[in-house]
């Protein structure tokens, strides 16, 4: 929106004093102050939007012309009009002209209104944004004002106060900080809520005194306004001459909130739509639905079908009217001119008129419908407790609005690891330094606690009631203080509600995610070494010794720690007091203060000195900061980032100290790079601590955590002058700085130092295991994608139960293309000699109640090949083979190894690979894709999929911003599929089959009636009733069931995620259906039709008399059919069948009963009211709908009986004694997954389905559902339901 | 951002029935337990209607005479097959034996067979305005009347339109032969054979403000099929002329199907020897032979009946009743059956 207003403005600007600059100036932005004094019209900024936002589509005037304007772009629409317009020609209307554009523009004025109603809501929303207030420096008042967002204008000075919204892009000019720092919280804009610190203005960094506006006078020079939160470059040219860089630190972005600083000035860069916050918000995205494309196919069968039987009708009036041949009937009426229509030349005519009598047939309203049905379900998803999120207070958000029921037919998940699977809460776990391994023992030992409080926090309320919370935190606290002599504190993961509430208050003012990260019992044989250490410096200090005589070891350990402390971000702050930060900060004048102060804070005595409460003071870390790099130094992206890593080079990630007169000791937190220390390696020592820190580095990531490899270097003072200019010069560049900053590090990262190294657990987040379990219960393949080495993966992968211990893995790892398809081949031959066998038995297992690979759904029927089955396998590719597999000569092999494995695990694998991934699995196999993660690097396979999902979560929002759906957290996908997917799918599905019947049954009966009129096209069924019969008559019934219909209870559906196979197979709506219903459609209208008719037959009733109990025949039955396919009556279905047969009811006696003339030419003026007293009427009434329904309502009671689908299944178990159905179904379904497949054991199972429940329960590998139903509700269920769900 | 709420869990979603979709419902299932007890009802409430029924269509009476081209009428049909013959009276004799006395009132009604009064064209040919007496569409048809709504000399024809133009200008004398040789006419309601409404609201005649009815209809030409123009058609009846005239009426109802009958006229059961409907003997109908069918192999009949409470002879209704009776019941057993193995 802003960009062209930009580049208009560029062009604009080309100001004759800056002429020669003009190819620069068009790539970047000037911004010079407002205060100088240059007036309105001549302001170098006046070209620059200004922040008033508007978001709307339309204004008064142009909305008529606009809004149809885009809703012609839907084709159905420009189909309906022209119909409507084709009544306008006389010689082949059917309607009265006027009362055919009812429907259309019916239609096109609810869309419409939605329309507005929601720009009305931006407007509305624009406004209250647009008058917010701030403080603005006015020129002529030499002060700070108060004015609206609205009047902000770029190049003006704002005042910025704490817990203030900032209303612009913001450039830092001033702060109250005494370190010119700014805390701002972005959680508005990508959705993290730890604080970040912005920086102020590098030549304004040392003012003194107050910033004061008036002496500004510098310009800069930036980028012009893009959508890149992470990026922002530019210079300030002072008048001096003098430039300085401007950073992303430098900036303060719309919509973020000044955190924990008193006050901050800043001037404005990029305002109103040019803001960054602007540029990202680019609204809902419009996808397609498998759904949506599966009945497009049948519109156009409807199609199809509506021009044969125009064409019918068009031949059979041909040959009617030839019949007569020259001889006219008395009834044969001549065109207006009176001359006679040739048979042919009428047969034409005819053919558009059936067009308009029988265009019910394409439902206009289907669409429209659907649509609305879809913001309810959307609505409803929106509305869903249990996709909320306690901690950050967030709940699900649907970007995309339609395509809600393809959640309902998800076959592939793809996710991301960390951050997706993970907590992406960093907890440190153990550390090597200088080859000795800290093991932390008793962190460990508090880390399981959590947990077990977890689990125990999770009973406590089912048990206990209402048992006071107070007293459970107290028994825990007891509990805790034995286990845990260093901290008096008790820490609970928010696993309750009232400590989440605690959590997310505390999170308004500090940047404390859980108690578990900021809690570190400390290894005793490392606070041995720290405090020997602390006490030999206090000795040295005392002598004045010079540093460099501490034993090595413990000089290893002090530059470790100081490493560590230096290469964070730490900010304190007290929630107590917001405003103000409190000056903890270190001051790095001389290391031996640094370590006194960090032994201070990392021994448990800072714990035990704080108050009690653990809202008081205390340590904030940065996230990113226990990642090991601060805020500052990290990447932009996530995964390069990641602690472990080796795969992408960190940047530039150095902190500088003057550690001696003489010395720079430079600690950087490194990917462990043999290559980096080789050249360093002269100490036998040092060689030594290189080997054993490898080799626990390669333990903890078998442990599954995450490493960091702490390194120093010693620098002389030359050395490091130099390396600083050319960083600097690198910092202020413009065009590739990246690159340029990225040689520099290289520069510095040479014969480093090793010290040791860290191992940070990233935790899974809550019910990810069973999350896991459940989707693949449910028939989901789930891939895991990410950029983590192997053997973490493969941890996690083991720690989510991705993959079983007891299930085979097969790991291919190969360096060229040859060895790749060599692999691929072998482990192809692999897994058929070794299941071949299987699978066979596996087949015949199919005629048994018990499958033999119970947690593997039974194979997509398009998998019928045997050998295609899924084994008990799991896959392990690393990136570089995966580069091989993806190539596409060896895809297929590829994809057909990983189709026969049960997971599958990538990693190492770029952002690149994972979208490539995701587009070949969907297009090959052609099945429904759902990829979720939470980074950036998630965004192209999240775009990619199907269904893309995103983790509102730690890595900020570019994941959400490029998916369909966003959630809190992974294990909410569970609901959000099986329950929510399950629901829209089904409901959906229903309504469109329903639909079809529905406007078949009504054409068809007028179809039939042509064979009783000569073809001509009239029709008994009155205009009104026609027309408004799919837009009132028959409309609320189905959008309630459409919305509401629930097949099974939320909780069985959740407890017996096979019935989500269901929707896979697409078994709600598959093309015969569409037939079945069809078919269906035609019988009804037969039996509507003739029964009338033969009723009526040889009798004087005359043309409306007979069409209106046939109209009302057909709105009962049409209404009664969706009562039989209706699951759930609520007294909405009720209510809104009731509404739909008195407003039938009452339309026809008030139409008929207002006057006898009004809608020429037909007249059925007091026929409803004569037909009312008429018994036959009744007689017909109730016969013809009983007659009609007969065979569906034997089909559905015979299905529901004797072959019942497992939803049906499902439902009867919904129906069991409401007593206890929690317990019930838990016990009835006693569907376990463990041990391997026992062939021998099986067969003996196999013979004896109805073996006792006690032994069903046994952990062997079978699956079984049980359903002892009361004996007056018929143990008929037991065998049947068995099968069904064990079959899928 | 307009949300009032505030707080730490200012987005949780309302815990209302509503909301997190738990209204009460009431599911029912459609298995054969639940389904049987309301078949099998539904087979016995058809079976004891449709028996009802069946009784009561048995006593319904119907006599049915096709004269279009029978005995005495047969020179009539040749004499029609000529347009120029149009204005030559031809009558004929129907004669009939009733075995069974008729009880009750009954109804004559003349039938027509393979006449499309439902084509969508002829239909729409009529302009109810104008028949409802407004004036200005007594001289200016409306547009549907198209190609009959002026004449050749451009006067307005009333009433306008193919319907009334194709109106069935047969007419009747009913006579009852008795025992003897005299001929006694049985006496018709010509009256109240059309909708109350009909009469009374959807067609008037135009405004009289003292005129004849002649003079009213002046400056309008009759349809051209017409022999008399609109105000003659009933002389001596002035609440039965004009566009109120109840043939008229009757036929301006357009039937729904090609074959079909329209009333004639009621028995008037006052006198002897009709008072308790037709008595049986032997009867006659003088048919004045106007209506030309061969064009469109039409038939042309008279139906004389009696009605019951919900209609006429027809015993569709009952059969219906009963066959889906017995398709219930089949379904029903059927699944019992099944159910039961």
């Amino acid at each position: 929106m802003a960009s062209p207003e930009g580049a208009a403005a560029a062009k604009v600007k080309l100001r004759p004093r800056k002429k020669k600059k003009s190819k620069k100036e068009s790539k970047t932005r000037s911004v010079y102050a407002n205060i100088l004094g240059e007036e309105d019209d001549n302001n170098p900024n006046r070209h620059y939007a200004d922040n008033k936002i508007k978001t709307t589509k339309y204004t008064v005037l142009s909305f008529l012309p606009k809004n149809l304007f885009e809703q012609f772009h839907r084709f159905a629409n420009v189909y309906f009009v022209f119909i409507a317009l084709l009544n306008f020609v006389p010689v082949v209307n059917a309607f009265q002209p006027e009362l055919a554009l009812a429907p259309v523009v019916f239609i096109l004025s609810v869309t419409a209104i939605k329309d507005l109603w929601e720009d009305y809501r931006r407007h509305r929303s624009d406004k209250e944004i647009n008058h917010m207030d701030c403080l603005v420096y006015s020129r002529t008042e030499r002060r700070y004002v108060e004015k609206f967002w609205k009047e902000v204008h770029v190049g003006d000075f704002i005042r910025l106060r704490c817990n203030e919204i900032l209303p612009a892009d913001v450039l830092l000019l001033s702060s109250s900080d005494p370190d010119r720092l700014c805390h701002i919280e972005t959680a508005t804009l990508d959705g993290e809520t730890n604080l970040k610190q912005r920086q102020v203005v590098r030549s304004f960094f040392d003012l003194d005194c107050d910033f004061d506006p008036s002496k500004y006078n510098s310009v800069i020079e930036c980028e012009k306004p893009n959508n890149d939160l992470n990026r922002f470059r530019g210079y300030i040219i002072h008048r001096s001459g003098r430039r300085d860089a401007l950073y992303k630190d430098n900036l303060l972005l719309r919509g973020c909130t000044i955190r924990n600083t008193e006050e901050a000035v800043g001037i404005v860069i990029y305002a109103g739509h040019e803001t960054k916050a602007m540029l990202n918000n680019n609204g809902p995205r419009y996808k397609r639905s498998k759904l949506e494309r599966q009945m497009n196919v049948d519109v156009f069968w409807c199609v199809i079908i509506l021009l044969v039987m125009c064409s019918f009708a068009a031949v059979g009036h041909g040959l009617w009217m030839f019949q007569y041949g020259d001889k006219r009937p008395v009834f044969d009426v001549l065109s207006p001119e009176g001359t006679d229509l040739s048979p042919v030349l009428s047969a034409i005519y005819l053919f558009l008129t059936m067009i308009i009598v029988f265009q019910v047939l394409i439902p206009i309203s289907l669409f429209v419908s659907i649509e609305i049905v879809k913001i309810c379900q959307v609505y409803f998803i929106h509305q869903d407790a249990e996709l909320y999120d306690e901690e950050s207070d967030s709940h699900l958000q649907c970007r995309a609005l339609n395509i809600t029921e393809d959640l309902g037919q998800m076959q592939y998940i793809f996710s991301d690891k960390t951050g997706t699977l993970t907590d992406n809460k960093m907890v440190f776990r153990r550390c090597t330094v200088a080859g000795v391994e800290y093991s932390h023992d008793a962190n460990a030992r508090r880390l399981a606690m959590y947990q077990e409080m977890d689990s125990e926090e999770e009973e406590c309320p089912s048990r206990g009631g209402t048992l006071p919370r107070r007293d459970s935190v107290g028994s825990h606290h007891s509990v805790k203080v034995v286990l845990r002599s260093h901290s008096t504190k008790s820490h609970r993961r928010t696993g309750s509600r009232a400590e989440a509430k605690r959590a997310s208050i505390l999170s308004k003012h500090t940047a404390f995610s859980s108690p578990m990260e900021k809690d570190i019992t400390p290894d005793p044989q490392l606070m041995d070494k720290v405090n020997e250490c602390g006490s030999q410096m206090d000795f040295m200090r005392f002598h004045s010794q010079p540093m460099s005589q501490l034993p090595s070891d413990l000089g290893d350990i002090m530059d470790f720690f100081i490493a560590l402390t230096l290469c964070n971000t730490v900010v304190v702050s007290s929630p107590d007091q917001p405003r103000h930060k409190v000056r903890m900060r270190f001051e790095l004048k001389s290391p031996v203060k640094t370590i006194e102060d960090f032994i201070k804070r990392f021994t448990p005595s800072r714990l035990t000195s704080g108050s009690n409460s653990s809202s008081s003071s205390s340590l904030a870390t940065n996230r990113s900061s226990t990642k090991g790099c601060s805020s500052t130094l990290s990447s932009p992206s996530a995964e390069s980032v990641n602690a472990d890593g080796g795969a992408e080079h960190p940047n530039a990630a150095a902190t500088c100290q003057p550690s001696s007169a003489n010395h720079i000791a430079v600690f950087l937190p490194v990917p462990f790079c043999r290559a980096c220390f080789q050249g360093n390696s002269k100490g036998k020592r040092q060689k030594k601590i290189i080997y054993r820190t490898q080799n626990y580095l390669n333990q903890y990531a078998a442990d599954g955590l995450r490493t960091l490899c702490i390194a120093k270097k010693v620098l002389s003072k030359e050395e490091y002058a130099c390396w600083l200019q050319r960083h600097l010069e690198a910092e202020t560049a413009i065009q590739g700085r990246e690159e340029l900053l990225f040689e520099s590090a290289l520069r510095l990262e040479t014969n480093l130092q090793l010290l040791g190294a860290t191992g940070i657990e990233d935790r899974l987040q809550d019910g990810v295991p069973e999350t896991i379990d459940a989707l693949r219960k449910a028939g989901l393949q789930i891939w895991v994608l990410t950029g983590d080495k192997q053997e973490t993966a493969v941890n996690i992968a083991y720690a989510c139960k991705l993959l079983d211990p007891e299930e085979e893995i097969l790991t291919l790892n190969a360096d060229s293309m040859e060895a790749c398809s060599l692999l691929l081949e072998e482990s192809l031959h692999y897994i058929q000699a070794k299941f071949l066998c299987g699978s066979a038995k596996a087949f015949h297992a199919d005629f048994a109640p018990f499958h033999i690979y119970p947690s593997s759904p039974p194979p997509p029927p398009h998998w019928s090949s045997s050998h295609a089955a899924v084994h008990r396998l799991g896959l392990v590719i690393d990136g570089r083979t995966l580069a091989y597999a993806l190539d596409r000569s060896l895809e297929d092999k590829f994809l057909a190894v990983a189709r026969s494995c049960r997971s599958v695990l990538c990693c190492r694998s770029t952002p690149l690979q994972k979208s490539m991934v995701v587009k070949l699995v969907r297009n090959k196999l052609k099945v429904m894709t759902l990829a979720i993660g939470d980074g950036a690097n998630d965004v192209s396979m999240i775009q990619v999929a199907d269904v893309g999902v995103g983790i509102s979560g730690q890595e900020g929002m570019q994941a959400v911003m490029a998916s369909d759906f966003a959630l809190p957290r992974f294990r909410n996908l569970q609901k959000l599929l099986l329950v929510h997917g399950h629901w829209c799918y089904s409901r959906l599905a229903n309504m469109i089959l329903y639909f079809f019947y529905k406007n078949a049954m009504f054409v068809a009966l007028i179809f039939w009636y042509q064979f009783y009129c000569g073809f001509s096209g009239s029709a008994m069924i009155d205009q009104w009733y026609l027309i408004f019969f799919n837009l009132m008559f028959s409309a609320f019934p189905q959008l309630i069931t459409g919305t509401l219909d629930k097949d099974v209870s939320a909780q069985t559906l959740q407890q017996l995620p096979q019935l989500y196979i269901n929707g896979q197979n697409s078994e709600e709506y598959k093309p015969y259906m569409f037939w079945m219903n069809m078919i269906d459609a035609f019988y009804q209208s037969l039996v509507c039709f003739f029964i009338p008719y033969f009723a009526y037959a040889d009798s004087d009733v005359d043309l409306f008399t007979w069409g209106t109990p046939v109209t009302t025949i057909a709105v009962f039955t049409i209404l009664l059919h969706l009562g039989v396919e209706t699951k759930t009556w609520t007294w909405m279905n009720w209510l809104s069948i009731c509404f739909s047969v008195a407003l039938f009811f009452t339309v026809a006696l008030c139409y008929n009963a207002s006057c006898p003339t009004c809608y020429s030419p037909s007249n059925p003026y007091w026929t409803m009211q004569r037909l009312l007293q008429d018994p036959t009427f009744y007689l017909l009434c109730l016969i013809t709908p009983a007659a009609a329904l007969l065979p569906r309502y034997f089909y559905r009671a015979c299905q529901g009986t004797i072959f019942p689908s497992p939803v049906q299944v499902g439902r009867q178990l919904d129906r069991l004694p409401a007593k206890d159905p929690h317990g019930n179904i838990l016990s009835l379904s006693g569907i376990q997954t463990g041990a391997r497949p026992d062939p021998e054991r099986k067969s003996s199972v196999a013979k004896d389905p109805r073996r006792p429940r006690e032994e069903s329960q046994r952990p062997d590998a079978s699956l079984s559902v049980r359903i002892d139903l009361p004996a007056e509700g018929g143990v008929k269920y037991t065998k049947n339901s068995q099968e069904r769900l064990s079959v899928g | 951002m307009a949300k009032a709420k505030s707080g730490p869990l200012a987005r949780r979603p309302d815990n209302s029935a509503f909301k997190q979709q738990r209204l009460p419902a009431w599911s029912p299932m459609l298995t054969a337990n639940t389904v049987l007890p309301f078949f099998y009802f539904m087979a016995v409430i058809c079976l004891l209607l449709g028996i009802w029924l069946l009784l009561t269509v048995q006593s319904v009476q119907e006599i049915r005479m096709d004269y279009t081209d029978s005995g005495a009428c047969a020179h009539c049909h040749d004499l029609r097959k000529n347009v120029s013959n149009a204005a030559l009276i031809c009558t004929c004799k129907l004669y009939f034996h009733v075995d069974r006395p008729l009880k009750g009132d009954v109804f004559f009604y003349y039938g027509l067979q393979n006449f499309h009064q439902n084509l969508r064209r002829y239909m729409d040919s009529r302009d109810d305005a104008q028949m409802v007496g407004r004036k200005t569409n007594l001289k200016k048809p409306s547009s549907y009347c198209k190609p009959f709504a002026t004449n050749d000399k451009g006067l307005p024809i009333a009433p306008c339109g193919a319907v009334a133009n194709s109106i069935f200008n047969d007419s009747f004398k009913f006579q009852y032969l008795g025992s003897g040789s005299s001929d006694e006419p049985v006496p018709l309601w010509r009256k109240g054979i059309s909708w109350y409404t009909d009469k009374n609201i959807k067609y008037r005649n135009p405004q009289m403000d003292n005129l004849s009815l002649a003079e009213v209809f002046h400056g309008t030409a009759p349809p051209p099929y017409w022999h008399r123009p609109v105000y003659e058609l009933q002389t001596h009846d002035a609440i039965n002329n004009g566009f109120i005239n109840e043939d008229l009426i009757v036929w301006m109802r357009e039937a729904a199907f090609p074959n079909f009958k329209k009333l004639y006229g009621i028995l008037q059961r006052t006198n002897k020897p009709f008072e308790s409907g037709l008595p049986k003997g032997n009867y006659s109908v003088e048919i004045t032979y106007n209506f030309p069918v061969q064009y469109f192999r039409g038939r042309k009949q008279v139906v004389l009946t009696t009605l019951n409470w919900f209609g006429g002879p027809n015993k569709f209704l009952p059969i219906a009743y009963l066959i889906t009776s017995c398709l219930v019941l089949l379904a029903a057993i059927g699944l019992t059956v099944v159910c039961k193995e």
